[in-house]
């Protein structure tokens, strides 16, 4: 259990990581990035997967395979739409070959 | 078993911090997405075996092939030039997510108040918020993936749409206000959840299509919040750290952005692009000249010192693998070639960068606004493909114009200036451009691919 004030602190430490990490990024890694942190909160599946398997109702289960469902989709495309974006991040010996 | 799970979950939002922190740069970017994509897979499996879950395993994974392959497949065979809207889809899957979450706990405690009680007050309130910001995180990216993908008009504006909006999302809060402080019945929550709805779709209903990268990180930010708060009502450290990492460093991205195009936050949100000088056409003097592909092509070849400045059209003709075959003539003739990239060009920032290296040109080759600003008065030709907007000198010169104060590429300070152009139709904000009518700019009409290729046609000639 996450008590109150040490969820805050939880809440504050990880916003404070997630600006650092961002701050000193050239601008070539925007969009990447951004698919990266898209796929990062891909994690819900997680939540997702404990809300189904909480379920007991017929609507919950609906709307927890809807969640898990969303979820998934959210983790897979995202980590597979990043990985094609950075697969051409290629460093500089080809354009020493060119020249 | 609990403590195991718990101990994975820990590892994982660690993973996740380091992996983003291998993102942020170009060397190390691709082994972190594959770190974190680890993280993910393990915390996964690792959840099966969590204690709360009390079953319907067949229909969890049911759930996970037929989601997960889904947006598999559409990310595989995605053309790179359609990675915004993909990044929003999935975006707003992330936000659906959450919202549908919070749906399964809000129903569980209405149905047995004593729940309530074990989740406290606090992981109540949080997971009504998460709930209305997850909701205006699907449906806002859904409506902006429609409105990448060209099934759905640019943009949508009524008289008064902003007191609509503010009444809508006052209306919602109310809502989960009562849904926070009392026990609700199905109404209120279906009300709720309506309306928060019908706010994210309202709110990106009006943006324009320039504005779209900002309003996409942004709704990004809002999913990982949501995330986060749902992570507070299941008690999910992995949850909460994550989606609070990416929550804010979302929220910078976004702010990166807008100043990028030298926007706030604000005026993307509440106002409308250019809506108002739909009658101030600036006139401009002279005229725009054309001249042949290959004449381009040969002034080139020939010049010391070539600048390439990529736009959204560029995108649209598919034209890169063309002009780094270009480049790459150009390089062996002993042209010093070099790539600039304004922050906004393109429908992403980063995207031309993105489609620069699907054609196979080495990232150090280019070059940002500030890095190369300076160098266009050097540069012997400045081609401009398919970008408009971000290399129009009115930004500087004229303050009526709605571009004025944007950065722009000083394009027009170099020798020459060729520019690669669909059609004589203006830039996404509809602003002329006084570059194409300047003494040395020539304008060549076509495709882009098409053109470029009749480029390389005529430098091999020689």
């Amino acid at each position: 259990m996450i008590e109150g004030v040490a969820a805050l602190y939880i809440l504050m430490l990880a916003a404070f990581v997630g600006f650092e990490v961002i701050s000193r990024v050239p601008v070539i890694l925007h969009t990447p990035l951004m698919s990266g942190s898209n796929f990062i909160h891909g994690i819900v599946l997680v939540g997702a997967m404990i809300a189904l398997g909480q379920a007991e109702t017929g609507l919950e289960m609906t709307i927890g395979f809807i969640a898990v469902l969303l979820a998934a989709g959210n983790a897979v495309g995202g980590y597979v739409v990043t990985e094609r974006m950075l697969e051409m991040f290629k460093s500089s010996d080809k354009k020493e070959q060119g020249k | 078993m609990s403590g195991i799970v718990e101990l994975v979950y820990f590892a994982t939002a660690v993973t996740f911090i380091l992996g983003l922190k291998r993102m942020s740069h170009p060397t190390t970017a691709r082994s972190g997405i594959h770190w974190a994509g680890i993280a993910m897979a393990v915390a996964t499996v690792a959840t099966l075996f969590h204690p709360e879950i009390q079953g319907r395993y067949i229909l969890m994974l049911l759930a996970v092939a037929i989601g997960g392959g889904v947006a598999y497949l559409g990310a595989r065979k995605v053309e790179m030039t359609d990675m915004p809207q993909m990044i929003a889809i999935y975006n707003g899957m992330g936000g659906g997510a959450a919202a549908a979450i919070a749906a399964v706990e809000l129903i569980r405690v209405a149905e047995n108040p004593m729940l309530a009680e074990t989740h406290g007050a606090m992981a109540l309130w949080l997971g009504v918020l998460g709930a209305l910001i997850g909701c205006v995180a699907f449906s806002g990216s859904v409506v902006a993936w429609a409105k990448l993908d060209g099934r759905m008009q640019k943009s949508f504006n009524f008289k008064n749409q902003q007191w609509v909006n503010l009444a809508i999302i006052a209306v919602a809060v109310l809502f989960g206000i009562i849904i926070a402080t009392t026990t609700p019945g199905p109404f209120t929550l279906i009300v709720f959840f309506v309306l928060a709805l019908a706010f994210g779709a309202m709110m990106a209903l009006p943006i324009g299509g320039a504005d779209m990268p900002v309003i996409i990180s942004l709704f990004n930010a809002f999913t990982g919040l949501a995330v986060a708060m749902e992570g507070f009502v299941l008690d999910n450290a992995a949850m909460i750290i994550a989606g609070t990492v990416v929550g804010s460093a979302g929220t910078l991205l976004t702010q990166l952005m807008a100043k990028a195009m030298n926007r706030k936050l604000s005026s993307v949100l509440f106002k409308q692009f250019g809506g108002a000088p739909s009658g101030e056409k600036t006139e401009v003097e002279g005229s725009m000249r054309p001249t042949d592909p290959s004449d381009g092509g040969i002034q080139m070849a020939y010049a010391d010192k070539v600048i390439i400045v990529p736009g959204y059209g560029m995108a649209v003709a598919q034209a890169q693998h063309k002009i780094w075959e270009m480049v790459e003539l150009l390089t062996e003739r002993g042209v010093d070639v070099k790539f600039a990239i304004h922050p906004v060009a393109g429908r992403m920032p980063g995207h031309m960068n993105v489609l620069l290296a699907e054609a196979g040109v080495p990232y150090d080759m280019i070059y940002d606004l500030e890095e190369i600003n300076n160098e266009f008065e050097m540069a012997d030709v400045t081609l401009v493909i398919g970008a408009n907007d971000v290399v129009n000198p009115v930004a500087k010169s004229d303050p009526d114009s709605p571009l004025y104060g944007m950065p722009i590429l000083n394009a027009d300070q170099s020798k020459n200036v060729l520019v690669i152009k669909r059609g004589q139709g203006s830039g996404f904000s509809g602003v002329e451009n006084h570059l194409f009518y300047l003494d040395h700019t020539r304008m060549v009409y076509g495709d882009g691919q098409k053109v470029v290729g009749e480029m390389i046609a005529s430098i091999k000639t020689l």
